[in-house]
């Protein structure tokens, strides 16, 4: 993955700089004070990839729900889900999760990072009104940014529209 | 078809605002020429390609061929005439002949038009102009501009600049041609910030890129290893503000043009997103999750300060934009059910709800010139740039489109950037319209690109 990156970060420097005349190429410079950890964050499940979070995936009904078009209600096949999930942390009282808002494209990028936000918070709260303590659940919201399904219709957005939980521990 | 002529009581030597790169110098004195009357000279602005005013920008001669640190002068001279013919053509508003196809000038010619030579090419307006290595390292560059048929010089400029500064002497000159001639204010010495992205749909790698609005110039400041979006300059442009995943905790940073380092603006216990400066620097608009709700806030661009609440509504508020003068705050809100556009006083009070049209609305920019107000319409399968006034009125879409999204002003307030992004792979890339809505054009980035965001226009 590393090697990709800085060849791929070379390709584009070489790109920089034949566009302007004797100019030093630009290098691209990392945030200072940050460690270097690969933060993608997908949120496609594989970011944070534990041997716990493998056992809830197999354990659990699913570790997604879905929402309609919009919306962050928890309807009748969520609360399904959630529930089987809830029954699993209370039996693993000493894991930790974070759920993950997502949306489909046919958003605006701002809003779809709150509408991202309300689904997660709203999968946590329910999962808390089942006895799971919050302290145990952080949320993260990425709007739009990383979708799970690649195409442009009805399908794709639907399965896009989600919240994922991940056991980090 | 032929424009009207404008009678020039004098010759005016514009002044150009004086900075640190670049600086006036008064031009040679040209050979006066007589101009017995004449006609106003128009462009019109909403008539397009049909009205274009025919100009010709030959190379710029040098006195004589010098190596400088940008490059050969006579060189340079050819690329400053390109510059300024992309630049002028690209707006739509004029029919260029360029460098390429224009007869040399002699270096005396520049400031003494040869009239009736330029008749063969049917043209109401000539940009001549002069490069000279001044010894010293820095560059100087003439532009005049002539009224061909009224044989009268309108404007001269000139620029000293710095080798690395030399293509703000041809913005510079352009814009000048620019304004003379359409009664606009300037827009090509700018740069834009946006989000450069490649990579699969499911996993775009996003940095975040400068460059001049023309793409020249163009580099990166982040390395793509967090997810960033949405930067905005600062009104003096030392800073960039924008969000960013840094150890998956989505929150606000500046960085600093001057020293490349980046600070964070505001806590990142709870998720921070949508930032903008205001119009004095001063603050940084932003939205904020607190125990589910989403607001607008406002945090001292210091960092370090305690945010002040400006919404109180449940629902989502965010998209804030200020009004130039730093009074209102635009942004969208779905607190009445669907996504809105609404203004409040500077402070949160008074918000009025101004989008009444049959959609939802969202990312509201407020242009420069404070009379109109650019916004994503979404609905019907499509995603639409669209202009009201301040007040909710006048409501004009420009563009139809799959995926159009999030207009940022040019400094004049005449253009908007925006992104378009293609059904099926997602890709986005940018894009510009005029405010009539015609001249739709894709902007050249190295990759991909969203988020634009126009900067003023430099100094």
């Amino acid at each position: 993955m590393a090697k990709i990156l800085t060849s791929m970060v070379l390709g584009v420097a070489l790109i920089a700089t034949s566009a302007c005349t004797k100019k030093r190429p630009e290098t691209v410079l990392p945030p200072t004070d940050q460690p270097q950890g690969g933060d993608y964050g997908n949120g496609n499940g594989d970011a944070d990839t534990s041997p716990m979070n493998e056992k809830f995936k197999r354990e659990v009904t699913s570790d997604t729900v879905h929402f309609a078009f919009d919306q962050y209600d928890i309807d009748p096949e969520a609360r399904r889900i959630l529930d089987s999930q809830a029954n699993w942390l209370m039996a693993h009282p000493n894991t930790r999760v974070t759920i993950e808002g997502h949306c489909d494209e046919r958003g605006t990028r701002e809003y779809n990072l709150a509408l991202g936000d309300r689904r997660s918070n709203a999968a946590k709260n329910y999962l808390a009104a089942r006895g799971v303590s919050p302290n145990r659940i952080t949320t993260i919201s990425y709007g739009k940014e990383r979708p799970i399904a690649l195409g442009s219709d009805d399908q794709s957005w639907a399965a896009n529209r989600r919240a994922v939980t991940i056991v980090i521990n | 078809m032929m424009g009207r002529f404008l009678t020039i009581a004098t010759a005016a030597v514009l002044v150009a605002s004086t900075g640190s790169a670049l600086a006036q110098t008064p031009a040679p004195t040209p050979t006066p020429t007589q101009t017995p009357g004449g006609d106003d000279q128009i462009i019109d602005l909403e008539g397009g390609q049909e009205s274009a005013l025919p100009i010709i920008i030959p190379v710029m001669p040098t006195n004589a061929a010098t190596a400088t640190a940008a490059g050969q002068t006579d060189a340079l001279g050819r690329q400053l005439a390109e510059i300024i013919d992309a630049d002028l053509r690209n707006t739509g508003l004029f029919k260029t002949v360029g460098p390429t196809a224009a007869r040399p000038i002699g270096y005396a010619e520049v400031t003494s038009p040869n009239y009736e030579s330029w008749g063969a090419y049917a043209s109401q307006a000539l940009v001549q102009g002069y490069i000279r290595a001044n010894g010293n390292g820095t560059l100087t560059v003439g532009c005049y501009v002539y009224d061909v048929s009224a044989r009268r010089e309108l404007i001269r400029e000139g620029f000293v600049v710095s080798p690395g500064d030399w293509r703000r002497a041809g913005h510079k000159c352009a814009d000048a041609v620019y304004s003379r001639l359409t009664g606009e204010g300037p827009y090509f010495d700018s740069q834009v910030v946006y989000i450069s992205e490649t990579g699969p749909k499911n996993r775009r790698l996003k940095r975040l890129a400068i460059m001049d609005q023309d793409g020249a110039n163009h580099r990166f400041l982040t390395n793509g290893q967090s997810i960033v979006l949405t930067p905005r300059f600062s009104p003096d442009q030392r800073q960039i503000v924008y969000m960013s995943y840094e150890n998956r905790r989505p929150a606000i940073y500046i960085y600093d043009m001057a020293t490349r380092r980046q600070r964070l603006v505001a806590s990142n216990v709870n998720l921070n997103f949508a930032p903008r400066f205001s119009p004095d620097g001063r603050s940084v608009l932003f939205s904020m999750s607190v125990a589910g709700n989403i607001d607008l806030y406002k945090v001292g661009s210091g960092g370090g300060g305690t945010p002040l609440r400006l919404t109180n509504a449940p629902g989502i508020d965010t998209g804030g934009s200020f009004s130039p003068d730093g009074t209102k705050i635009a942004f969208e809100s779905d607190r009445s059910g669907t996504q809105q556009l609404y203004v409040m006083d500077a402070d949160g009070s008074n918000p009025k709800r101004i989008s009444f049209g049959g959609g939802r609305y969202a990312t509201p920019n407020w242009s420069p010139r404070g009379d109109l107000i650019a916004f994503t319409r979404t609905g019907g399968g499509a995603f639409r740039i669209g202009v009201m006034n301040p007040a909710g009125g006048g409501e004009k879409l420009l563009t139809s489109s799959w995926g159009d999204e999030g207009p940022s002003w040019s400094p004049n307030g005449r253009v908007l950037l925006f992104f378009r992004a293609a059904q099926g792979s997602g890709r986005p890339d940018l894009w510009s319209v005029d405010l009539t809505g015609t001249n739709a054009r894709k902007i050249p980035t190295p990759l991909d690109g969203s988020d634009p965001s126009w900067g003023p226009i430099r100094p």
